[in-house]
């Protein structure tokens, strides 16, 4: 055994970043001690609390277990049978992943939107109702799709057409309306995952110039491995980064604070490589 | 050999070259067989269609439509109509596909919705697929000697007590309509089955976490948007069901009790297209037979409309639910 190659392997696996302290009020404390699929250790030690009214944006190097550690935060991991969580996500006082409560109920506080755009084969007018049928909204549905459109920026293109499939959209808005379904509902917090990697440079400018008036009612968290995305609406960034020392790649926190911080003054040294573009 | 008009690009390292004759050739050859084979289904249909049409001809002209509605089938009268037999042949079918579409599509769904793991649900799949190899005959004997009897209590309770409910209107004397259209149910299973589990198969895994990621229950997930989802090859597995269950011949034949009568009740027997047409046949004489083939275009007419009625139905879910034009 070569020793110092095996001192360098316990740093990295020791490191543990230093606990962002937010300023406002968080929204969801999220305190990853271990994630696994199966016997693969996807992510290790990570603290990323969610502020009320900002963008929390996650960064990283592919596999870095940016995605992972966001879905944990409405528990859509736990659609994959290996899955397990150790740690807690306190959401209102309320640990999530606690037994006595139901991940149906989690995510129709916290919505989300994915990466694919992937709105449901119906009307575009149903896509929208559809989480105010599934709560059982009483009330005026032709209001509520409307201003959810037009918060999702998609009103004007589609109002006349409402009746049509919402596949029959082009990418963009394909994605704009599967905003349109999560925030219909108004849920709380909003989650995406790369929700512009699959979309053209100008609808991904809509999709960004939304996610910044949507951080006045909601509170968004952004995974993107677009780092100028995470500059322009990103008001906290959680650098994450993985671990190969070990046999796997497991993914941990590096550091989190404000974006300018991270990106201008990173405390790290792996920090400042990745924000220089120096590994991706 | 084409001329390459792009010689002057190579250079001695490129190793591009354009296709050789000979692999154009393969590719007409190729294409000359698929347009063939397309060509000889085509031609096949239309012959099959000419020479039932040229049978059918005599009767026909002697017996024009008056041989849709006409309700009785006497071969020395000479008088023939099949009304009773078209909607015996309808009223079984659909009693059928309701039974099998209901057991099919719940089939599917617990097959592919992570009900069982992955493993099982393929020894199952195969389990439901089996039941498509076994032979119209044998069905009809076990039709015969375990269901009739199993049904029988059923039937005569049904009867005694609900009898005037007209489904339940007559008593069951042995073949009828419920054991013929409950083992056409178990026949066209599989084929339902089959095709909705592919129909929820294709289903791509971001319809399923987008309806989870809603906050869905896992049955909400599955009543409101993977079966809308799934709704067009749905569709397609009943149309091809239904058109099997027009055309089964010798379980009915054994089944239904070859009655020309028109009746609601589930216990009366009946007949259908198909099996009097087998039954009939190898005893019928000249003019008997010109009727049965006028009975077999009228069979295949049937069936031609439920098909393209049903790929009509499945082209507009297509359009309405998937954008697709």
């Amino acid at each position: 055994m070569n020793a110092v190659a095996a001192s360098d392997v316990a740093q990295t696996s020791e490191f543990i970043a230093e606990p962002y302290q937010p300023e406002g009020p968080t929204v969801i404390d999220c305190d990853v001690k271990k994630i696994f699929y199966g016997d693969f250790l996807a992510v290790r030690d990570s603290v990323v609390p969610v502020e009320k009214h900002k963008i929390t944006a996650f960064i990283g190097p592919s596999g870095c277990g940016k995605s992972t550690v966001l879905r944990s935060l409405n528990r859509m991991n736990d659609l994959i049978p290996v899955f397990r969580f150790e740690g807690n996500v306190i959401y209102h006082g309320q640990d999530i992943y606690a037994s006595n409560v139901d991940p149906v109920v989690v995510r129709r506080y916290i919505g989300m939107v994915f990466q694919q755009p992937n709105p449901f084969s119906m009307s575009i007018y149903d896509n929208v109702a559809f989480g105010l049928k599934l709560n059982k909204f009483r009330g005026d549905y032709d209001e509520k799709v409307q201003t959810a459109l037009e918060r999702a920026a998609l009103w004007k293109e589609v109002k006349d057409k409402l009746k049509n499939s919402g596949l029959s959209l082009s990418g963009g808005q394909q994605q704009r309306l599967c905003i349109a379904r999560a925030i219909a509902t108004e849920p709380d917090v909003l989650l995406m995952d790369e929700p512009c990697s699959a979309l053209d440079p100008i609808a991904t400018r809509q999709v960004e110039e939304l996610m910044l008036e949507l951080r006045e009612r909601f509170t968004v968290g952004l995974v993107t491995h677009n780092m100028q995305q995470a500059t322009r609406v990103g008001d906290t960034t959680a650098f994450f980064s993985v671990d190969i020392s070990k046999s796997g790649r497991t993914g941990y926190l590096v550091e989190m604070g404000p974006t300018r911080q991270v990106f201008d003054d990173p405390k790290e040294d792996l920090t400042k490589e990745y924000v220089r573009g120096e590994f991706s | 050999m084409a001329t390459n008009p792009f010689q002057k690009a190579d250079s001695a390292s490129s190793i591009t070259r354009p296709p050789s004759g000979g692999e154009r050739g393969t590719d007409s050859v190729f294409r000359g067989i698929a347009y063939a084979c397309a060509g000889i289904i085509v031609l096949l249909v239309i012959a099959i269609l000419w020479e039932l049409g040229k049978q059918a001809l005599p009767a026909m002209s002697e017996y024009g439509l008056g041989f849709w509605y006409g309700t009785t089938w006497d071969v020395n009268k000479e008088v023939f109509g099949v009304l009773p037999e078209i909607w015996g042949t309808l009223y079984s079918s659909l009693l059928a596909l309701l039974l099998g579409g209901v057991f099919g599509i719940a089939i599917a769904i617990f097959l592919t919705q992570d009900f069982i793991h992955q493993k099982l649900a393929l020894v199952f799949r195969t389990i439901v697929e089996l039941l498509a190899a076994i032979p119209s005959v044998v069905y009809g004997l076990w039709g015969i000697y375990v269901l009739i009897p199993v049904i029988r209590p059923v039937a005569d309770w049904l009867h005694t007590n609900l009898g005037w409910f007209p489904l339940f209107g007559t008593d069951l004397s042995g073949p009828g309509l419920a054991p013929a259209a409950l083992v056409l149910a178990i026949m066209i299973l599989p084929t339902v089955a089959a095709i909705s589990v592919d129909a929820f198969r294709r289903i791509p895994y971001k319809v399923k976490e987008a309806a989870y990621g809603m906050g869905t229950t896992k049955w909400e997930a599955i009543l409101k948007v993977m079966l809308p989802t799934a709704s067009s090859g749905i569709l397609a597995a009943l149309v091809l069901g239904f058109g099997r269950a027009l055309g089964e011949t010798m379980a009915l034949a054994m089944l239904i009790g070859n009655a020309n009568q028109i009746s609601l009740s589930l216990f009366a027997p009946a007949n259908t297209l198909a099996s009097l047409l087998a039954s009939s046949f190898p005893e019928a004489g000249a003019v008997e037979v010109q009727a049965l083939m006028y009975a077999a275009l009228v069979l295949l007419l049937i069936t031609f409309i439920v098909n393209v009625a049903g790929l009509a139905v499945q082209q507009y879910t297509v359009r309405k639910f998937e954008g697709k034009q």
